[in-house]
């Protein structure tokens, strides 16, 4: 029931946002990017179940790559997301040869050094990348042609929310394929799946590179939009905030990441609007209590409050 | 020559604070099985709490040093009872991102109170001069902070081979169920070495405050620095973090001297190499 509903719902919301904040739209558009990258995390994280701790990696590789396409080749957006998307892919693919050998925390270890590896080489290669100042002067031609980037972000907050209405279709339509269910068997149980057949090693390998293709769209996405990549594409903190909206909304779910997204982006916006300098305390009670308090996140909140009314009709 | 001496006192330094600093967190993830992201803001506390002592109030070097790690062992203890405690039976993920958000706290905390300025500890004069080995000159400093190294490694080692505490501490690292069985009491055992290893966290923070600076972003900085040291080392084996932080002291040390430019990717990929071949770290505790 709520898996029909609420990417509708969602949906609404988004249109609703728009004409409601209309002097928003760049925060917005952010939101729409964060979501995308959120999704990519779910994938590898709530579905395929690899702890990970350096999705920016991909999402900077993409940034970078259609930041640089744009510039040097082409300045056509949707031909970006795809160059970011198969930038992105073959960054995870050749990462996550070696990185998924590895289990628990030493997994956790290298997705971080792989995300750092690629903050140090793009703070490096200054003559490419703008280095520390990051990679300027991106200039897009109009969306399909027919609709120019625009100051206010009109063009960009349709032009995100589609490509994130998009990847979620794609996505709800992969989990529900085989290749969908044998990630969630490998989540379960990879010794079972093992025993009858699959190969485990090789369907975390796809899944990572998939996570990692779409996780460049995200950073394709905030190239395109806001004409700056920036270092901090690569940073810890961003894949660290990736996976604080994904356990807020709920993992193994579409929907929950991008209500996670969603109410974490919100939060740290108001907090930070409100004191710039202390914000931090209550972006870490935030994360404190979801862990303690809602550790299946916010998508679990209408069946915990429906026992609880259980319970209570039933004493 | 010199370029030789100089990689390998500066190295062993380096990886002498390294080693104080994350040992705890070794001990810590291979008794209670925690991923302890915030173990660095224990670093951070102390170094903190020294330079409030030291720089505010005016206190001298080692009365300053000693306060601030008792006050971040007394600080650590109840955090243990009132959060870690239940952050021991979660998953992985939930204690990455429980202990992240306390890491959050700790800078807000740290922000809040002293700004997100550096926060320096003045150092004895004594330990500014060169002291002069005859073939040539060294700072005190890094003499100190090695000779502070090799003290802590050698009073673990007496601490956990030769005292009761250090059995009943191995016994519950090896298997928790059958200590508890033989009626040794792990919860106080696992306090007492969460609040060990904040100590050692705190006076590697301190000793350490000229090699990695102290300010409200800390623990971010340097948190996936001092969890390689442990992923390296192997998890609860002491002597595994000892040859990890001193190994990868000297190879970031070397590669800044050799290869300034590319230390860090360096150093990043000869870990990733060193993780894909043994990704258990290099001494495995037997199960």
């Amino acid at each position: 029931m709520m898996n029909r509903i609420a990417p509708f719902a969602l949906l609404a919301l988004a249109v609703a946002l728009y004409f409601a904040l209309p002097y928003n739209l760049a925060f917005l558009t952010r939101i729409l990017i964060m979501a995308v990258l959120v999704l990519s995390l779910d994938l590898v994280l709530g579905f395929a179940g690899i702890a990970t701790l350096g999705q920016a990696a991909f999402y900077g590789a993409g940034a970078y790559a259609a930041g640089l396409f744009a510039i040097h080749a082409w300045a056509d957006p949707i031909a970006g997301l795809v160059v970011a998307g198969v930038a992105g892919a073959v960054l995870a693919f050749i990462s996550g040869l070696i990185v998924l050998r590895a289990h628990g925390l030493t997994l956790i270890m290298l997705t971080i050094a792989v995300a750092a590896i690629c903050h140090e080489i793009a703070n490096k290669a200054r003559d490419v990348t703008g280095g520390a100042d990051g990679l300027r002067g991106i200039r897009m031609e109009p969306v399909l042609g027919l609709f120019e980037f625009d100051f206010v972000g009109q063009t960009g907050f349709w032009y995100a929310l589609a490509v994130l209405a998009a990847v979620f279709t794609f996505l709800t339509l992969l989990t529900r394929a085989p290749f969908g269910l044998s990630l969630r068997g490998i989540h379960e149980s990879p010794e079972r799946m093992a025993a009858i057949g699959t190969s485990v090693y090789w369907r975390r390998v796809a899944a990572y590179t998939l996570g990692g293709a779409i996780a460049g769209v995200a950073g394709a996405l905030s190239a395109q939009v806001t004409q700056l990549v920036s270092l901090e594409s690569f940073s810890f903190t961003l894949s660290a905030e990736a996976l604080i909206m994904l356990i807020l909304g709920g993992t193994g779910r579409l929907y929950g990441a991008v209500l996670g997204t969603l109410v974490f982006m919100f939060v740290h916006h108001w907090a930070a609007a409100n004191d710039p300098f202390n914000w931090l305390f209550v972006i870490g009670a935030l994360v404190l209590a979801v862990v303690f308090f809602l550790p299946r996140g916010l998508v679990a909140v209408p069946t915990a409050l429906k026992r609880l009314g259980g319970q209570n009709a039933g004493s | 020559m010199t370029l030789f001496l100089n990689i390998l006192v500066d190295g062993v330094a380096y990886g002498m604070i390294l080693f104080m600093i994350s040992v705890g967190l070794s001990v810590t993830m291979g008794l209670m099985r925690v991923v302890n992201l915030a173990h660095g803001g224990f670093a951070l506390l102390g170094g903190t709490f020294a330079h409030w002592f030291a720089a505010e109030l005016g206190l001298p070097f080692w009365p300053a040093l000693v306060l601030a790690v008792a006050l971040t062992v007394a600080l650590s203890l109840p955090l243990e009872r009132v959060i870690y405690r239940r952050i021991y039976g979660f998953t992985d993920l939930q204690q990455v991102l429980a202990t992240i958000g306390l890491t959050f706290l700790m800078i807000a905390s740290v922000n809040l109170w002293q700004g997100s300025s550096l926060l320096p500890v003045p150092l004895l004069e004594g330990l500014k001069a060169s002291v002069d080995l005859g073939f040539r000159t060294l700072p005190a400093h890094r003499l100190m902070v090695i000779a502070a190294g090799l003290a802590v490694v050698l009073g673990l080692w007496w601490l956990l081979e030769r005292t009761r505490f250090g059995i009943r501490l191995r016994a519950a690292v090896d298997n928790r169920g059958t200590a508890s069985a033989h009626g040794i009491n792990t919860d106080r055992i696992f306090m007492a070495a969460f609040g060990l290893g904040a100590g050692l966290a705190a006076l590697g923070g301190v000793l350490g405050a000229e090699i990695l600076p102290i300010d409200a972003y800390y623990p971010l900085r340097y948190m996936v620095l001092f969890l390689i040291v442990v992923a390296v080392g192997g998890m609860g084996s002491i002597a595994g973090s000892f040859l990890a932080a001193i190994g990868l002291g000297l190879l970031e040390t070397a590669a800044r001297y050799l290869a300034p430019d590319f230390a860090t990717i360096l150093f990043f990929a000869l870990v990733m190499a060193l993780l894909a071949l043994r990704p258990n770290g290099l001494i495995v505790r037997a199960q």
